[in-house]
């Protein structure tokens, strides 16, 4: 499964331009899934058809999202340094040093304006990206072009670390637990590797729009409180996958908990459950879409989210996939 | 003298009350559409039928309304208090004439004369909710046998080329300027597939007509006809112009509602390149339109705006270029005559 990760967390695909990982995802899924679509917004559909013993299946919706945060070019000096604006969740405190990297291959250095005082951190406008141009017209990319963080997957015990394990660590659980799934399964089941969470969980949106589930199911990062001084919370790394109870933009249905956390005891996977301030998934947009949906999420938690460095541990994966195949393959009493 | 941006830009539509100026663009579009409607909203629907080459229907958004005042009281002196419907710059109110009501009662935003001001008051901004809108009525009834609480009022601006056929002021040019090119693009030649003109209401609170459209018409591909704020005046050095004034129609990529489809900005710029039409980036960033509520209905519609750049948006004297809006409407329309199915993922 490492090398899945390796290929979708170093992977180019910031919200909006999502291309690069459907066509990593695409062949990934293809032999396991009945049918695959892609709507008008970019979200990669795959559907997995119930085996016809139920005559009223229940259908059950499953959503990681491929974008990333990442940037976009607003203006370039007469110098050839890009001034540029945030997509998604991108923080002044991340930036000076980084490195991005545009669809077409250039690769930039962000710097920042002169500092007089160490103890502020210029806002994202008075960053700027350098790409070794010297003036407007040798730049090698254009204003409204997106580039992403560049960062390579580094293994060490137990912790994976990477840029946009955001969710690329959701959508690598969701094709492990499609190829750990029986053949046939009772209920019908549709897996959404959605586009533009980043910036306000619009694919799922539509996406929910299209198949109306009886069932939603998120599969995304959340924050943990095992660090220095960190804002109390009671998840941490390696404490296994969290069960989401509320988040700043959901209740969790919470039969649906219930479900989860007994699916998790009788497989003896450890959990945690997450109750996060300050920020939604997938679950959302699915959970209020059309006549509405039985929501919640299995969160991984993830320490540095939002930097180039996020990091997960390899076990809360490994719990992560077992729960959904769990869930998937037994009855949804909720 | 562009008789089109004169008629729609002198009418009176602040959001909510959007009817003289459906009625006024009814007038002007129905001898070229197959079929028009007015939902519960107030939204403006019109089908003009293609000629048939691809099966896909195409909505072309532009709202309606206009930023404006909204009476809520009036006091014991005759004066009207306001609240603002739509986004303002409170100091962009002082001193400003403007219409009241249906019947158009003209008043004043008034202040205190300079002259009576003590230095500490006018070095800061008066709140809006310190403005009374004066209609010179010598009391409280006699001003309410001329408006009443709940009445709309607007900007009265008449529209004015101060530079013939280059640069024209007048009030509500958001988003009249997309109203005029729709307008235009109805009475063109059939297109190869059905369009579906939008009017839309309530754009300024939230877009909220154009969801409601989006839903009733579920298109399969949109384009939203705006105009958008220029930031072109003169600033620090270096920083980023947005859009200028003159320049070229604005094409959005981004902005803090959506990411526009790829797809259709690289039809848009690319048919404006093979054209020759000037064209420019609206700065990614900040700022929202009527594609937000249509790209998200249903199981999602690919969209894109194309904007006029317009200097003092929200103000009672925008400005505008007429090249820039003749742009937009030649763009509008060879858009749509070079959009294929397969742009927007469709087989046909």
């Amino acid at each position: 499964m490492n090398e899945l990760i390796r290929s979708l967390v170093e992977a180019y695909g910031p919200s909006g331009f999502e291309q690069p990982i459907r066509d990593l995802i695409w062949p990934e899924i293809e032999p396991f899934v009945d049918d695959i679509i892609v709507d008008a917004l970019g979200n990669l559909i795959a559907h997995k058809k119930s085996s016809g013993a139920d005559s009223h299946p229940l259908k059950v919706m499953i959503a990681a999202h491929m974008d990333e945060i990442g940037v976009m070019v607003t203006h370039i000096t007469d110098k050839g340094y890009l001034r540029f604006t945030n997509i998604g969740g991108v923080f002044p405190h991340t930036m000076l040093g980084n490195r991005i990297r545009f669809a077409n291959g250039t690769v930039g250095v962000i710097g920042c304006d002169r500092v007089d005082d160490l103890k502020t951190i210029h806002p994202l406008n008075k960053h700027f990206i350098d790409v070794g141009a010297t003036s407007r017209d040798d730049a090698p990319v254009k204003v409204g072009d997106a580039a992403a963080f560049i960062r390579d997957l580094t293994v060490q015990g137990n912790h994976l670390v990477a840029k946009s394990m955001d969710d690329r660590i959701g959508c690598a659980i969701a094709i492990e637990a499609l190829k750990r799934l029986p053949s046939v399964i009772d209920n019908d089941l549709f897996v959404v590797f959605s586009v533009q969470e980043e910036v306000g969980t619009r694919g799922a949106e539509t996406a929910a729009n299209r198949i109306l589930p009886d069932v939603g199911i998120a599969l995304d990062v959340t924050r943990t409180g095992d660090v220095p001084e960190a804002r109390a919370m009671d998840v941490q790394l390696g404490g296994g996958p969290a069960i989401k109870v509320k988040d700043s933009g959901m209740i969790a249905h919470a039969g649906l908990v219930r479900l989860m956390r007994q699916r998790a005891e009788e497989a003896a996977i450890p959990f945690q459950l997450e109750v996060l301030e300050g920020g939604t998934t997938d679950a959302r947009p699915m959970q209020i879409a059309g006549p509405g949906s039985a929501a919640g999420c299995i969160s991984i938690p993830c320490r540095y989210i939002h930097t180039p460095s996020e990091m997960v541990d390899r076990r809360d994966v490994e719990g992560a996939v077992q729960l959904l195949v769990a869930l998937l393959t037994n009855p949804m009493d909720i | 003298m562009n008789e089109l941006l004169k008629q729609l830009t002198e009418a009176v539509g602040v959001s909510g009350a959007e009817k003289e100026v459906r009625l006024l663009i009814r007038d002007l579009i129905a001898d070229h559409v197959d079929k028009w409607s007015v939902d519960a909203l107030g939204n403006l629907l019109a089908t003009k039928r293609g000629t048939g080459k691809y099966p896909m229907r195409v909505l072309i958004d532009a709202h309606m309304d206009e930023v404006g005042l909204l009476i809520t009281d009036i006091d014991s002196q005759g004066m009207l208090k306001f609240s603002t419907v739509g986004g303002f710059d409170d100091r962009a109110l002082l001193g400003k004439v403007v219409q009241v009501g249906p019947r158009k009662i003209t008043g004043v935003i008034g202040a205190r004369a300079v002259h009576l001001l003590k230095p500490a008051e006018y070095r800061k901004p008066v709140k809006v909710d310190a403005m009374r809108i004066d209609i010179g009525a010598k009391n409280k009834d006699a001003a309410a046998g001329k408006v009443k609480i709940g009445d709309y009022a607007a900007f009265v601006t008449p529209y004015e080329e101060i530079v013939p056929g280059r640069a024209a002021v007048a009030k509500a040019f958001d988003n009249r300027c997309g109203c005029a090119a729709l307008v235009e693009l109805i009475r063109a030649d059939p297109y190869p597939f059905d369009l579906v003109a939008a009017f839309t209401v309530q754009e300024e609170v939230g877009l909220r007509g154009a969801g409601v459209a989006a839903y009733a018409t579920k298109p399969d591909a949109a384009f939203v006809l705006e105009c958008t704020p220029a930031y072109d005046q003169p600033n620090d050095d270096d920083v980023s112009p947005n859009v200028s004034m003159g320049q070229g129609v604005s094409i959005y990529v981004m902005d803090r509602g959506t990411i526009q489809d790829p797809r259709l900005v690289a039809h848009l710029t690319r048919t404006a390149s093979d054209l020759g039409i000037p064209y420019q980036i609206r700065q990614p960033g900040g700022g929202g339109t009527n594609t937000a509520a249509i790209q998200r209905a249903h199981t999602g519609i690919p969209a894109a705006t194309m904007a006029v750049p317009g200097r003092y948006a929200h103000t009672p004297s925008m400005m505008i270029s007429l090249e820039d809006y003749t742009n937009l409407a030649r763009l509008a329309d060879a858009a749509l005559r070079e959009l294929t199915p397969k742009i927007i993922g469709l087989s046909g």
